[in-house]
């Protein structure tokens, strides 16, 4: 078959699997063990950063910035990472201004991904804060000539008795946050939080819904002008030959780019470019090569390529014997971001250096790649984080910023907008990658697991930058960039094994990763990786294994588990749910799922009420009800936006979505061939209950909700219908062929 | 020239007629309420109201607006006075990314508007038009309960427009 | 002699009326059916459309209370569920076969002909067997059937016994043996079945399909139904194999089914592909034809831009986004001159289109069109179909298009 385009050359794959090879030995407690030696580590990324002024600085004036280098994708981050900095620093948070993500002000922090920001991000600020507050009081208990055990901070002062006070910007002179963070901090004690914890209105909503300038495509720059991209009509089509001088005619027009098969327009007023644009697609002959293939057939395909195998469990204990052994497959299509927003960024080049705005979720790394793209250095190249439509992973957004990094080189002087159209990002977005997996376990006589056997197959989770090779546009110049190998992920965290590894204690667990680099269609990281797949497979399996004991969902899965706090979102979820109450009727089921998101952030339960209607088999989403704990919560109400959201998303996903194609071209282009949940479609509530638990490490949630709810779901089918489906989507078809006339 | 009403003021743009009112908006007159999603209809986050109606921006070039009001979300309210709808959207925290919101704002507004008690089956119907990807559908239906019972309580009728859109 | 005569042939009517309309007895029987009948009486009811006029609007399945408007007033699709009370729980399989038949119901009314029983007398024993096995094996509901609206003397049932001396036709569907077994096995699920005539065939002043004018053309719920023959009036070809692709989901030629067409491409994409071929054989015998090319189709484009400078600026400036894009656009066609609505005589299916847009099915790849009922005044939507009729309509100029407009608004308004 034809290699496609952003596949690695055969090298690549042989030196990425010496790369992973080795990467299997480092387990996490080894390098743990490492850094002990020399000293405790620093929390969170002040682990990449330590200077405590890379995160706050304040002004002669009193204002205080906070710096962070994550970003808002919509998920709150903003409004928590203030809450837990003013609530050290003890200010007003509407006193503190937040920079996200910029390669010239904030620190390196990666990528916003993973539901990391809270243990990343939130855990380095609230400590430097901390830290900053007792310098802050170091500071002014020599000035003020008062003990420094006398002396507290409050409303951006330290004070002290007899209304002794100094105000932070009186404190603070030459460089006295200009030193190393200390491992650990004196945080304020969970009874006395007061911000910390409150669900405080997020800071962007109210521009947001009053038409304040809120994402990179209301940025306005002097000067600016308009483009918009032809891409080719398929991965590997290349541009033979274009006339362009009709194009270039057309009111408005400035300017037509061309570098091999990248061809880009550029004029004064957006309309005018969209316009041009359709000329010059009109105007395009393109080579086409690309054969992609038979969607009907993909799990099989993927199951016959060539795989890298790697062990991620493997335990051995002693067990009571088998009676029983159960076994099944189970399949996820492609399935699509679908950014309600498509891509878009501005980029700015004058002549030395370049300035782009974006909503990628990494602004180091696409600068890095950018760099290398335009073949500039990259102290050249300031990558700065402007909010965009929900993203949910690896979408079109890094290749907005490439194009228009591309295109205002050639102009230089004059800012450039690209926006991507809406075929352009359904078309061009790296998706979710099908997976296929295949579980096998048995039971003893009592109804207990005793042996637990799970493989899982998928490509990479990730095709990110850093690289140029990672960028459409680099990819389609006369001298292309190629891809790098595609990248396994580690464990614990896993990409396409996330939550592969399930956190019942079973005596014998053998989990099998099958990382599959052949990439037929495009894809990366999409919200959840391969804990989305894994976690409807291993809890419909559950169920599945529950069944075959006789015993109750919930029950069997508490007689696996041991881990408190997972034990409680259970029990919360499965109480709220009324799960012992619950009444059957025809056509009515219930469906119940858990996981702790990674094995390592936030645990979180679910349980849905469906109704299928028999004759069209279409399923009808009732009450959903979610228990989730995330630690220290920072925003409750955050979290819970978080996941109902992820609630509702997940349920698209998992009734409606997977990504259409045919040999010469992807056929999902716009929402009438990719079609969504609706509101006519939404459930009848979504209730989430956010279990608080004060003291603890703040734990990732953006992504808790995606594996648990498929599962849910599809645990409620089964129970509605009496036949069990392991193929996503569940949609209305194959219900309706599976429950027959 | 062509001149629009919008959000209760006469401008005057010179954008070519089969310019999708969308661009016009944001482009010429730098609002940045309305939002392009699709281009085709599909997804209404360019949704603003013209003669209190839902209208897909994106779809309506300004040559046929000539005389007619139109409404964008800067016209409902300001960050400091917003409306009642808006102040719902904000007490319900109904947004995740907020990029779908203000079409969702839009249509909403249009349906209060005509009638200000829709049942919960009413408005997940009238909004079925209006796209969420982010999965906020049911804090939007909260939030627009709550203008609706806000507005009831108020005695308000429609809200009224601004004078000036920003 | 003479009024002995008659009073033999009253009396011996009289007596005949009352025969053919005994009540039939409740069956309470406890009924056991094999799967595989039920399976294909699911089939034989979704080819013969049974959900479209026996389900409302957002209702339970075949539970009835779904509106038909016709010129002698409203009727309501009845309840068809296995419910004992409201609705055929009750009845027996002979009352069934009655009811198809003879459109006489368990208790011996007589059975508006707007049900298409004068199609499905022509029903054969094993599928009246498998569709009752379909319909008494689904869920029952209890929904009593609402009134039907008919003035005098359209409300007086037996008089329906009369028209049926006239055109109830009893016979079975006739084998050709010159044609195929397919096309014999199409013509038997579109006259028994599938009832394509009750669309697209005119009907006369009491309401009965007019035989001599098989397929000329018909209505459905205030749309336009073309002809199946040689009077269908686009000029663009039709094959078996593009009336197949169109039937089951969209023809690249011709686009997708919408308004009251859409319900019955949605319920033939779940029967078995050789029923839908068998049926695109023997329509297909009437209808295909050769078709001419596309740059004669839109030859009159710069006339009607014109004749309708303001239907041509609307429709390049809202219209051609999607329309004029070489169908780049899914479920789009290259030209709307290929939609055989635009060569209808009358601009109702075009109205409804502008004003409704099309719906996406749930959950399921399909057009989407937004409603630009709301965008747009009627005057305007006048001037697109007006130019529209003027660039592709090989017949005459539409008339009253506005007037047209002003009433499908006030009938299809919620």
């Amino acid at each position: 078959m034809n290699a496609p385009l952003f596949n690695p050359s055969r090298r690549d794959v042989l030196a990425g699997a010496l790369v992973v090879s080795f990467s299997l030995r480092a387990i996490p407690s080894l390098a743990q063990e490492q850094e002990n030696v020399s000293k405790p580590p620093l929390p969170g990324s002040l682990k990449k950063a330590p200077m405590l002024d890379a995160w706050i600085r304040i002004d002669a004036d009193g204002s205080v910035t906070v710096f962070t280098g994550k970003c808002e994708i919509g998920q709150g981050v903003k409004t928590a990472l203030i809450q837990v900095a003013a609530e050290e620093l003890e200010l007003d948070p509407h006193a503190i201004h937040l920079v996200t993500a910029d390669t010239a002000r904030a620190a390196n922090e990666g990528f916003t991904s993973g539901s990391n920001s809270m243990k990343d991000s939130a855990s380095a600020i609230r400590n430097a804060a901390a830290q900053v507050r007792e310098i802050l009081i170091g500071i002014a208990a020599e000035r003020l000539g008062v003990a420094a055990d006398r002396l507290r901070a409050q409303s951006g002062a330290i004070i002290g008795p007899d209304n002794r006070r100094a105000a932070y910007g009186d404190l603070v002179a030459g460089n006295v946050l200009h030193v190393t963070a200390q491992p650990t901090s004196k945080l304020k004690a969970p009874d006395t939080l007061k911000i910390i914890g409150q669900s405080l209105p997020r800071i962007d909503i109210p521009g947001k819904v009053t038409g304040g300038v809120s994402y990179v495509h209301d940025l306005r720059l002097s000067g600016m002008v308009h483009a918009r991209v032809v891409r080719p009509p398929s991965y590997d089509a290349r541009l033979q030959s274009i006339d362009t001088s009709d194009a270039e005619k057309m009111p408005g027009v400035i300017k037509v780019v061309r570098d091999g098969s990248f061809l880009g327009i550029l004029a004064e007023r957006e309309f005018q470019a969209v316009t041009a644009m359709h000329a010059l697609a009109a105007a395009a002959k393109w080579d086409i090569a690309t054969k992609l293939p038979d969607e009907t057939n993909i799990s099989s395909i993927i199951e016959s390529l060539p795989a890298e195998d790697h062990v991620i469990a493997d335990k051995h204990a002693e067990s009571a014997s088998a009676t029983r052994t159960l076994q099944a497959v189970y399949r996820r299509p492609y399935q699509m971001h679908g950014s309600i927003g498509p891509s878009c960024a501005v980029a700015s080049f004058d002549g030395d250096a370049l300035t782009v705005w974006s909503h990628a979720q990494g602004m180091f790394p696409l600068r890095q790649a950018i760099a290398e793209m335009l073949r500039l250095p990259e102290e050249k190249v300031r990558c700065i984080h402007m909010e965009g439509a929900g993203c949910y992973g690896h979408n079109g957004a890094d290749d907005a910023a490439a194009d228009a990094a591309l295109l205002a080189r050639a102009l230089p002087g004059r800012p450039v907008r690209v926006q991507w159209m809406r075929e352009q990002e359904h078309q061009w977005e790296p998706y979710g990658p099908a997976m296929v997996s295949r579980a096998r376990a048995s039971l003893d006589a009592g109804g207990n697991i005793v042996d637990w056997w799970y493989e899982v197959r998928s490509n990479t989770h990730s095709t990110r930058p850093p690289g140029a090779g990672q960028l459409i546009a680099a990819r389609h110049l006369e001298t292309p960039f190629t891809p790098g190998p595609p990248r396994p992920g580690d464990q614990p965290e896993g990409a396409g094994d996330r939550n592969a590894v399930p956190l019942y204690v079973l005596p014998n667990v053998r989990v099998v990763h099958h990382l599959v680099p052949d990439m037929p269609l495009r894809v990366s990281a999409l919200r959840g990786l391969g804990a989305y797949h894994n976690i409807f497979a291993i809890e419909s399996f559950m169920d599945e294994l529950a069944a075959a004991a006789g015993a109750d969902a919930i029950e069997f899965r508490l007689r696996h588990l041991k881990d408190k706090r997972a034990r409680a979102v259970i029990t919360a979820a499965a109480e709220r749910f009324g799960w012992s109450s619950w009444q059957a009727a025809k056509g009515k089921g219930r469906g119940f799922a858990f996981a702790r998101y990674k094995n390592l952030a936030a645990f979180c339960a679910v349980a849905v009420e469906v109704n299928i209607e028999h004759e069209s088999g279409h399923v009808r989403l009732g009450r959903a009800i979610a228990a989730v704990d995330s630690g220290q919560a920072v925003n409750p109400d955050g979290i819970a936006n978080q996941i109902q959201g992820g609630i509702v998303q997940s349920a698209s996903w998992t009734l409606y979505e997977s990504v259409h194609f045919e040999p010469r071209r992807i056929l999902s282009q716009d929402w009438s061939t990719y079609p969504i949940l609706r509101f006519g479609t939404m459930p009848e509530s979504v209730d989430v209950y956010v279990i608080d638990a004060p003291g603890e490490p703040f734990l990732g949630t953006g992504e808790a909700a995606q594996g648990p709810t498929a599962a849910a779901i599809a645990n409620a089918v089964a129970n509605a219908t009496g036949v069990r489906i392991r193929d996503l989507p569940l949609n209305s078809a194959r219900v309706k062929a599976a429950i027959g006339v | 020239m062509i001149t629009l009403n919008v959000n209760g003021r006469s401008r005057d743009v010179d954008d070519a007629p089969n310019t999708p009112l969308l661009y016009v908006l944001r482009g010429t007159l730098e609002l940045n309420g309305a939002k392009f999603g699709c281009g085709l209809g599909q997804c209404g986050a360019c949704t603003v109201v013209i003669d209190g109606k839902p209208v897909f921006s994106c779809l309506t070039p300004i040559s046929i607006l000539q005389g007619r009001k139109i409404t964008t979300l800067e016209g409902l309210g300001s960050e400091d006075a917003p409306s009642p709808l808006q102040r719902a959207f904000i007490e319900e925290q109904a947004a995740q990314c907020g990029y779908c919101i203000p079409g969702m704002i839009m249509r909403a507004h249009a349906l209060l508007t005509a009638n200000q008690s829709p049942t919960d089956a009413e408005i997940r119907e009238h909004m079925n038009a209006n796209l969420c990807r982010c999965g906020t559908h049911m804090r939007i239906l909260a939030a627009i309960n709550r203008a609706a019972g806000a507005m009831h309580a108020a005695g308000a009728r429609a809200p009224a427009k601004a004078e000036e859109e920003e | 002699m003479a009024f002995s005569l008659l009073l033999i042939v009253v009396l011996g009517a009289t007596a005949l009326f009352f025969a053919t309309h005994l009540s039939i007895p409740e069956d309470r029987s406890q009924r056991v059916f094999a799967p595989d009948l039920v399976r294909r009486g699911g089939e034989l009811a979704a080819l013969g459309y049974c959900a479209s006029c026996h389900t409302a609007e957002n209702g339970k399945p075949f539970a009835g209370g779904r509106p038909l408007a016709t010129p002698f007033g409203t009727l309501f699709g009845t309840n068809i569920t296995p419910d004992p009370k409201t609705g055929i729980g009750l009845y027996s399989q002979a009352a069934f076969a009655r009811t198809m038949r003879d459109g006489i119901d368990r208790a011996g009314r007589d059975l508006y002909p707007v049900f298409p029983y004068n199609h499905f007398a022509r029903l054969t024993d094993e599928d009246l067997s498998a569709l009752y096995a379909f319909l008494m094996t689904r869920a029952a509901v209890p929904a009593q059937n609402p009134a039907n609206h008919l003035t005098f003397p359209y409300n007086v049932r037996p008089l329906l016994a009369g028209w049926k001396l006239l055109y109830l036709d009893k016979k079975p569907v006739p084998r050709d043996q010159t044609r195929s077994a397919e096309w014999n096995r199409g013509r038997y699920l579109v006259e028994a079945l599938s009832h394509c005539g009750a669309c697209h065939t005119p009907r006369d002043r009491l309401g009965a399909e007019i035989a001599s004018q098989h397929f000329d053309s018909g209505e459905a719920e205030d749309w336009w139904a073309p002809p199946l023959n040689h009077k269908f009036p686009s000029p663009v070809s039709w094959s078996e194999e593009s009336l197949f692709n169109y039937l089951r989901s969209w023809d690249v030629g011709h686009g997708g089914a919408v308004g009251p067409m859409a319900p019955v491409v949605a319920a033939l994409a779940t029967v078995p592909e050789q029923d839908v071929r068998a049926i695109a054989a023997y329509v297909g015998a009437t209808l295909a034809k050769p078709g001419e090319s596309e740059k004669r189709v839109d030859e009159k484009q710069p006339q009607a831009a014109e004749a309708h400078p303001q239907g041509a600026e609307l429709y390049a400036g809202i219209c051609a986004t999607c329309h004029e894009t070489g169908g780049h656009v899914p479920f789009t066609v290259t030209s709307l001159g290929q939609h055989t609505s635009i060569y209808a005589p009358d601009p109702r299916n075009v109205i409804h289109v502008v004003l409704e847009g099309v719906r996406p099915p749930e959950g399921t790849v399909g057009a989407v069109m937004p409603a630009f009922a709301d965008t747009l005044s009627d005057a305007q939507i006048a001037d697109i179909a007006a130019y529209l009729c003027a660039r592709f309509s090989r017949g005459g100029e539409w008339q009253n298009i506005e007037a047209e407009i002003a009433r499908l608004r006030r009938s299809t308004s919620p």
